[in-house]
C-alpha cells in the first residue's frame, strides 16, 4: 500500500520529465535519421541552452518562457554553423569521423563554457507555483515545460508533414541520393536538419533549467538519457521521441517506488543495450 | 627467426616503449616516473582498443568498461582475500575476458553506430550496478588496506614495482597486437573491416572472429584496470568507468593512425603530452580542453588516416618499418 502511495507521488512527476526529456531526444534522433550521425555535441549545447535562460533571465530579467525563442534562434544557427564547420566533411566518411568531429565540437564548447563559467553548479531560481493533484504536489514549472514540450512536438510534426522543407527533410531522411535526383538541395536541407537538432537540443536544456539546477557539464546525462530515448521511440524518428521519453519517465517515476533510486540507471541502460539488441528500429518503428 | 623481416614493425613500437620505460630509471625522478606511466597505461590502453577498432573498425565507445570491471574484481581479491597483485591481475584480466566474450556473443551483431551506442550503454549499465553493489563499497567503492603493500616492502617499494610491471604490460599489449596484425586471424578481422559479408563469402567465420578480437582486446584493459587501482590505493564507480576517458582513448588510436601498431603508440604519447603541456601552461590553462578540440576537428577533418597512417600513404618505401 505504501508503494502504491508512493508510486501515486512520483508518477505525475516523471510523466511531466519525460515530455522534457523527449524534446532533447528529438533533436538526437532528428539528426541521425537524416545524417546517420550520433551528435556527440549534444550533451554541451543542452548546457548552453541551460546557460541561455541563465544569462536571459538573471542578467536582463526576461521571462524564461519567452526567453526560448531568441535561445531557439540562437540554437539553430549555431547547429547549422557546426555543421559547415565539423560534419559536412566527414558526412559520407565512417561513423568514426563523424563521432569524432562531433565530439571535437563537445570539446570545444566546454572548453570555451568553463573558462566563461567554470563548472560549479548555477540555478535559476523561478518559481509559478504549485497545485495539489490528489497525494501529490505538482510544480507549475514543471507542468508549463511539459505543456511547451508538446507545443514543440506539434510544431515539429507540423513543420516535418504539412511544409516543403519538413517534406525535403523527409525525403534526405528517406534516400539521399534519390532525393537530390529529385533536385533537393541536400546539403542546405542536411543543415537545417542539424540546425533543428540543435535548436531542440537548446530548447529542452531551457525548460529543465528552470526546475533543475545545471553546470556546464551537465548536458552529458541528459545526452546519455537522449540515447536511451531516442533507441526506445526508435531512432531516427522524431516524434517516437516523445513516447520514448514519456516512458523513461515513467520509469524514473515508478522504480524509485520499489527500489532504491540508484537501481534507475542501471535498469534504464539495460533496457536500453536489449532494446538495441532486440528491436534496434525501436519499440514503435516497423519490422525490417 | 627465419621471417625476421615479418617483424621488421614490431621494432620501431618496441623501441619507443623500451624507452619510455628506462627514461624514469636514467633521471632516477619520481615524477618522470608518474608521467611516464601515464604515457605507458595510455598506450597500453590504446593498443587494446586498436585490435577492435583498428584491426576488425568497430567503433566502442565504452572500451573502458573493461578496465573498470577487471579493476574492480582484481582488486577485490587483492584486497579482500589477500590475493597477490600477480594472481589479482590475472583474475581482473581473466574476468574482463569473460564479460567482453559474453558480450561479444550478444552485441558483436550490431553493426556501425548501434554498436557503438550499445557500448557506452553497457559502460553506463556497469557504472551504475557497481554504484549499487554492497560487496565491492557502492558509491563509496574500495581503499586498499595499507597493510597489503608490506608484502612488496612498503609502499614506496609497490609504486616503483607499479611503474615496471605497467611496462611489461605495454610490452605484452604490442606484442599482441603486433601477432594478431600479422597473422591469419588478424588478416580475418582486415577482411571484417573491409566489408564483413565480403569476408564471410570468402570463409571467415565473422562472428567468432569479432568475438575473439574483442575478448583480446579486453583482456590487457583488466589487467591495467587492477595494477591502476592498486597503485592508486583506491576505486571508485566513477573513477573506474569514465566514458570520457573512454573517448579519449579513441581520440588516441586516430591521432596515431587507426589500424596500426605504431599508431596507437604515437596517439597516446602525443595525446598526454599536449594535455600535459596545456594543463600547466599558464596560456593554455582555461581552453585547454578547447585547444584539443580544434586540434582532433582538424585531424578528423584532414588527416582522418592518423599520423601514420598518413606516412604510409607519402612514402611507401617506409611501409615495412611502420606497421
Amino acid at each position: 500500500m505504501q508503494q502504491i502511495s508512493l508510486l501515486l507521488t512520483s508518477l505525475p512527476d516523471g510523466i511531466l520529465l519525460g515530455f522534457v526529456y523527449g524534446v532533447a531526444a528529438m533533436g538526437l534522433t532528428l539528426i541521425w535519421g537524416v545524417m546517420d550521425v550520433i551528435n556527440l555535441s549534444h550533451g554541451p549545447i543542452i548546457a548552453l541552452g541551460m546557460f541561455g535562460t541563465f544569462f536571459l533571465f538573471i542578467r536582463s530579467g526576461i521571462n524564461p518562457y519567452l526567453g526560448l525563442i531568441p535561445i531557439a534562434i540562437v540554437g539553430l544557427l549555431l547547429g547549422v554553423v557546426i555543421y559547415f564547420v565539423a560534419v559536412h566533411r566527414v558526412i559520407n566518411a565512417p561513423h568514426l569521423s563523424s563521432l569524432l568531429a562531433t565530439f571535437s565540437v563537445n570539446m570545444i564548447i566546454i572548453g570555451i563554457g568553463t573558462a566563461v563559467v567554470t563548472t560549479s553548479p548555477y540555478n535559476v531560481d523561478f518559481n509559478m507555483g504549485s497545485f495539489q493533484l490528489g497525494s501529490t504536489t505538482v510544480l507549475g514549472t514543471r507542468l508549463i515545460a511539459a505543456l511547451i514540450a508538446i507545443l514543440v512536438t506539434g510544431g515539429l510534426y507540423l513543420f516535418l508533414f504539412r511544409t516543403r522543407p519538413g517534406k525535403y527533410i523527409r525525403a534526405v531522411t528517406n534516400n539521399r541520393s534519390a532525393a537530390e535526383l529529385m533536385g533537393i538541395p541536400s546539403t542546405r536541407i542536411l543543415a537545417l536538419s542539424f540546425g533543428l537538432g540543435t535548436m531542440l537540443a537548446a530548447v529542452s536544456g531551457a525548460l529543465i533549467s528552470t526546475f533543475f539546477p545545471f553546470s556546464i557539464l551537465a548536458g552529458g546525462s541528459y545526452e546519455l538519457k537522449s540515447f536511451v530515448i531516442g533507441v526506445l521511440g526508435g531512432l531516427g524518428n522524431p516524434i517516437g521521441a516523445l513516447f520514448g521519453g514519456l516512458i523513461l519517465g515513467v520509469l524514473e517515476g515508478a522504480i524509485p517506488a520499489f527500489l532504491e533510486t540508484s537501481w534507475v540507471p542501471v535498469i534504464e541502460f539495460g533496457l536500453f543495450v536489449v532494446i538495441l539488441l532486440v528491436r534496434p528500429n525501436g519499440l514503435f518503428g516497423a519490422k525490417q | 627467426m627465419k621471417n625476421w623481416r615479418n617483424h621488421l614493425g614490431l621494432l620501431l613500437p618496441m623501441l619507443v616503449v623500451i624507452g619510455f620505460s628506462l627514461w624514469p630509471v636514467i633521471t632516477g625522478n619520481i615524477s618522470t616516473r608518474e608521467s611516464a606511466f601515464t604515457i605507458l597505461k595510455a598506450i597500453a590502453l590504446a593498443s587494446s582498443l586498436n585490435i577492435l577498432l583498428g584491426y576488425t573498425g568497430y567503433v566502442s565507445f565504452g572500451h573502458i568498461v573493461f578496465y573498470g570491471f577487471g579493476g574492480y574484481i582484481g582488486l577485490y581479491f587483492v584486497n579482500q582475500q589477500d590475493w597477490s597483485i600477480w594472481a589479482g591481475m590475472l583474475v581482473g584480466g581473466i574476468s574482463a575476458g569473460i564479460l567482453a566474450f559474453l558480450l561479444g556473443k550478444a552485441i558483436l551483431r550490431l553493426r556501425g553506430a548501434y554498436f557503438a551506442l550499445a557500448t557506452i550503454g553497457i559502460n553506463e549499465a556497469m557504472k551504475a550496478l557497481f554504484n549499487n553493489l554492497d560487496l565491492f563499497g557502492g558509491p563509496i567503492g574500495m581503499v586498499l588496506n595499507f597493510s597489503v603493500y608490506k608484502a612488496y616492502g612498503g609502499a614506496a617499494k609497490a609504486l616503483g614495482m607499479a611503474f615496471y610491471i605497467m611496462a611489461g604490460l605495454t610490452i605484452i599489449a604490442l606484442i599482441i597486437s603486433h601477432l594478431v596484425r600479422t597473422s591469419k586471424f588478424g588478416l580475418g578481422l582486415l577482411a571484417i573491416r573491409e566489408d564483413e559479408d565480403a569476408a564471410e563469402v570468402m570463409g571467415v567465420v565473422a562472428p567468432d572472429t569479432k568475438t575473439w578480437a574483442y575478448v583480446l582486446s579486453a583482456i590487457i584493459p583488466g589487467m591495467v584496470g587492477v595494477l591502476f587501482f592498486f597503485k592508486n590505493g583506491n576505486v571508485e564507480p566513477h573513477v573506474a568507468f569514465p566514458l570520457h576517458s573512454s573517448i579519449e582513448l579513441l581520440v588516441m588510436v586516430m591521432l596515431g593512425g587507426q589500424g596500426t601498431v605504431l599508431g596507437p603508440i604515437l596517439g597516446a604519447f602525443a595525446y598526454q603530452g599536449m594535455r600535459g603541456y596545456f594543463v600547466t601552461s599558464e596560456f593554455f590553462k582555461d581552453i585547454q580542453l578547447s585547444v584539443s578540440g580544434v586540434l582532433l576537428l582538424l585531424i578528423v577533418l584532414f588527416i582522418p588516416a592518423g599520423a601514420v597512417g598518413w606516412l604510409r600513404q607519402k612514402f611507401p618505401t617506409l611501409r615495412r618499418v611502420l606497421q
